[in-house]
This record gives C-alpha cells, sequence and structure tokens, in this order.
C-alpha cells in the first residue's frame, strides 16, 4: 500500500491547476485523502474557492492521470466540503512555482477582512500596492510593483474565519 | 438541544426535521441565485473595468455558493440541481423579494438604464445579512449545512468588505452621490423586511437548530447596518414588495426566470 500510495502522489504532484500552470493541484493543498482498494482508487478533494469554474476540470485531470498508471482500474475522485481549503495547505514547491508564473504566494500573517500586502515575486520588493483585491480568477488579486514596475498577481490568503469576527 | 445530524440519510429519518431544513436551504439557495443573476446583468455595465471585474469576480462566486446549496437539495432527494435553479416558477421560490428588483428600466442587451446606487444597497444589504447567516450556519445542527456555512465564510469576507467600501465612499462623496445612495437606502428600506424571515417553518427550523432566530439575525443586521450608514431610517425594514418567503413575488422574478431559463427552456433534454 505504502508504496502505490507514493505512486499515486508522484502522479499527483503532475497534475496542474488548469489556470496556474506550473502549480500541482497536491501543492496546491487540494489532496485530502487517498483510498485503495486493490485497483480501485478513491481520492477526496478540497475545493479551493465554491465559485471556481475549473473545478471540474481538476476532477477530470486528476482521474485521467490516476488511470495511466498500469496497476489503477478505477479512478474516483470526488469534493469533499468536510474539510476546508485555506491559502496555508499551499505547500513550499507550491510556493515556489507560484512565484514563476509571476503569481505572489499569499502573505504569511492576515486578518479576515483587514487589507493585507505582499512582496513583488518578481524582485521581492516590498513596495508594491494593491490594484484589484478582484483578479482573474476568484482566487487571485492584481498589484504593481512600484520598485521594477511589473504587474503581478498574488493568491488571496483565504484562512478560517472565526465568528464575530471584524468584517472589513 | 437537538443532536447533530450528520448526513442527508440520517436527516431523512425524521420528517419534521428533514421538511425545516429543505425550506430554509431553498430559502438561501434562491437568495444567494437570484443575487447572482441580478449581478451577472451588470457584466460589461459597471462604473469602470476595475468594478467590471471584480463585481463580475463576486458574481461568479455567489453563483458557486447557490450551487452548493442546490446541491445540499440534491442529496436530500429534491433532484438535480440544474432543475431546480432553472425550472421553478416563480411561486415556487423563496428568496427575498427585493432581491429580485429589476436593476433599473431597459435590459441588458439594449438600453440597459441600470442603477449603480440601487446595486450597491442592495449588494451591501444582503453581503451584511449574508454574514450574519453564515456565522449562524456555523452552529448548525445539520452538519453538511455548517461545513458550507464555513467554507463560504471564508470567501465571503472579501465580498462584504468590497460593498461596505462603495457604501461608505459613496455617502461621503459629492451631494449627487449622497441623496442618490440615501434614496435607494430608503428604498431598500421599505422591502427588504422578508430577508430576515425564516417562513412557514420559522419555528421548527429555530428549535431543531438550523440556524439561529429570525430576531436575533435582524438585531444583528441592524447593529452592523446602523454603523455604516450615515443617515439610517428610522424604525426596522418592511416588506411593502411582499414576502418572497412565503412565495409571493413581483413580476419582476417572473421577467428574471424568463430571462436565465431561456436557453435552458429552449431545450431541457440538451447534455451540457
Amino acid at each position: 500500500m505504502e508504496k502505490k500510495g507514493d505512486e499515486l502522489f508522484a502522479v499527483l504532484k503532475t497534475v496542474d491547476d488548469p489556470e496556474l500552470p506550473a502549480v500541482s493541484v497536491y501543492d496546491l493543498g487540494m489532496i485530502h485523502d487517498l483510498k485503495v482498494e486493490r485497483n480501485i482508487v478513491s481520492i477526496s478533494m478540497v475545493p479551493t474557492f465554491a465559485g471556481c469554474p475549473a473545478l471540474d476540470i481538476i476532477e477530470k485531470d486528476v482521474r485521467k492521470a490516476i488511470e495511466q498508471i498500469d496497476w489503477v482500474q478505477e479512478c474516483h475522485v470526488a469534493f469533499s466540503f468536510q474539510h476546508e481549503w485555506t491559502t496555508d495547505a499551499i505547500t513550499d514547491t507550491g510556493k515556489r512555482n507560484l512565484k514563476k508564473h509571476g503569481i505572489a504566494p499569499p502573505p504569511d500573517h492576515y486578518i479576515p477582512g483587514e487589507q493585507w500586502t505582499v512582496n513583488c515575486p518578481y524582485c521581492d520588493s516590498e513596495y508594491t500596492s494593491m490594484e484589484n483585491v478582484f483578479g482573474p480568477t476568484a482566487c487571485r488579486s492584481i498589484l504593481y510593483c512600484m520598485e521594477c514596475r511589473n504587474p503581478f498577481e498574488a493568491m488571496k490568503p483565504v484562512i478560517r474565519t472565526g465568528a464575530r469576527q471584524k468584517s472589513g | 438541544m437537538t443532536d447533530n445530524v450528520g448526513s442527508a440519510e440520517e436527516a431523512k429519518q425524521n420528517p419534521v426535521y428533514l421538511a425545516a431544513l429543505k425550506d430554509l436551504i431553498y430559502q438561501m439557495a434562491d437568495d444567494e441565485f437570484i443575487v447572482a443573476f441580478r449581478g451577472s446583468e451588470w457584466l460589461g455595465l459597471a462604473p469602470h473595468i476595475e468594478e467590471d471585474v471584480a463585481f463580475s469576480s463576486i458574481t461568479q462566486n455567489t453563483m458557486g455558493h447557490a450551487n452548493m446549496y442546490f446541491g445540499l437539495l440534491e442529496e436530500l432527494g429534491e433532484g438535480e440541481t440544474d432543475i431546480l435553479a432553472h425550472d421553478r416558477s416563480a411561486d415556487e421560490r423563496k428568496n427575498a423579494v427585493f432581491l429580485e428588483k429589476r436593476n433599473g428600466d431597459g435590459n441588458y442587451l439594449e438600453e440597459p438604464y441600470y442603477d449603480w446606487a440601487l446595486v450597491v444597497v442592495r449588494q451591501y444589504f444582503y453581503e451584511e445579512l449574508k454574514r450574519v447567516k453564515l456565522d449562524a450556519l456555523t452552529r448548525s445542527s445539520y452538519v453538511p449545512l455548517a461545513n458550507i456555512g464555513q467554507k463560504v465564510l471564508m470567501e465571503q469576507t472579501y465580498h462584504l468588505a468590497h460593498w461596505k467600501l462603495w457604501m461608505e465612499q459613496l455617502q461621503h462623496a459629492n451631494e449627487e452621490a449622497r441623496s442618490r445612495i440615501q434614496e435607494r437606502i430608503e428604498e431598500a428600506w421599505n422591502a427588504f423586511g422578508d430577508a430576515f424571515e425564516l417562513g412557514p417553518k420559522a419555528s421548527d427550523i429555530v428549535t431543531f437548530q438550523l440556524i439561529a432566530s429570525e430576531e436575533f439575525m435582524q438585531k444583528q443586521w441592524l447593529k452592523e447596518v446602523e454603523a455604516v450608514l450615515v443617515s439610517p431610517p428610522a424604525g426596522i425594514p418592511q416588506k411593502r414588495l411582499g414576502n418572497g418567503r412565503n412565495q409571493g413575488h413581483t413580476a419582476d422574478l417572473d421577467q428574471a426566470i424568463r430571462t436565465f431559463a431561456e436557453v435552458y427552456s429552449s431545450d431541457k433534454e440538451a447534455v451540457w
């Protein structure tokens, strides 16, 4: 089982988010659980943003990639809301690959509802400005670097919100 | 104290619980869906391009939230999401009535004389209420609903912050902005009253601890909104357009359904 598990994870590290080429669904922290019963694989995934239209594509891509493995006969992929995805689940590899794509990883310290800032993914300058919290996809924001004069994007921080939190 | 109910199968064991639960989820789903539809009509028409990106992103995500609630109904045996969203007539829908109001005169395809003040006030009122309801849902006795509440709450923070900022800025802008916003606040105040209600099964909904009481949620909402409004109208919001929770709607909802279900109705058997 352990060997099969390693093999499955190795494949999942190659399935990229269709809207973030070079960042795998594994590194985005979307894999919650794997189950293997003989040659049938069941994968429980955690959706990123609820309104993300890429979820269906991701489901299909994961299933197809896993079914490429010789011993796998069937693969079932299901999204579960039992566990919430937060941006803390992004791995260090994921953060590095986001930067390569011109997208800054989410800030480490974030209070829901408050303004946040990130360094430029190109030159690492702190001198950046928020152009639009809402970007081309639900999970991204648009920023500008005053130092190297590049527009860039950042992953919106999403963390668990306690009740009665400051709302903005 | 109601014991937590962990799954759709478990919920189906108690018909009274099931009926109350379904009623509440229909209200949540129908609110989200119609707000997202009215929002989608603004695509390409927002005051500036950054706002267009922001509003359409919020709208897309809100449609995703509607989809999650419809998904819960599907699990509870109510049929497929697409049918629940597109193939129910106005008198089967439970959304709050002010949410269905047209964005203005004209229509999306020709001469859309939409009003930005109307939409800023409506979205802001709605997002403040959504926040209060989500807070309460995280403690719901129906665990799948509580999970969704927590998930949506994490994302909705951004939506609420966006509309709150518009409200604050327009109320402190020039005289024209101030008076147009104030006019829309008074108008919304006259018709937003049913949004706090939980419909004919309200007492079961509260007894089973599916969500907090109408009074509690209205009080929380008033506290938040009155802190942001420069001149809050007196009293509590009224129900002058009717009560959507009792499936009483205006002609605007028929117009919305005709529009969003046009493609679906043209071939109900089509596979997408």
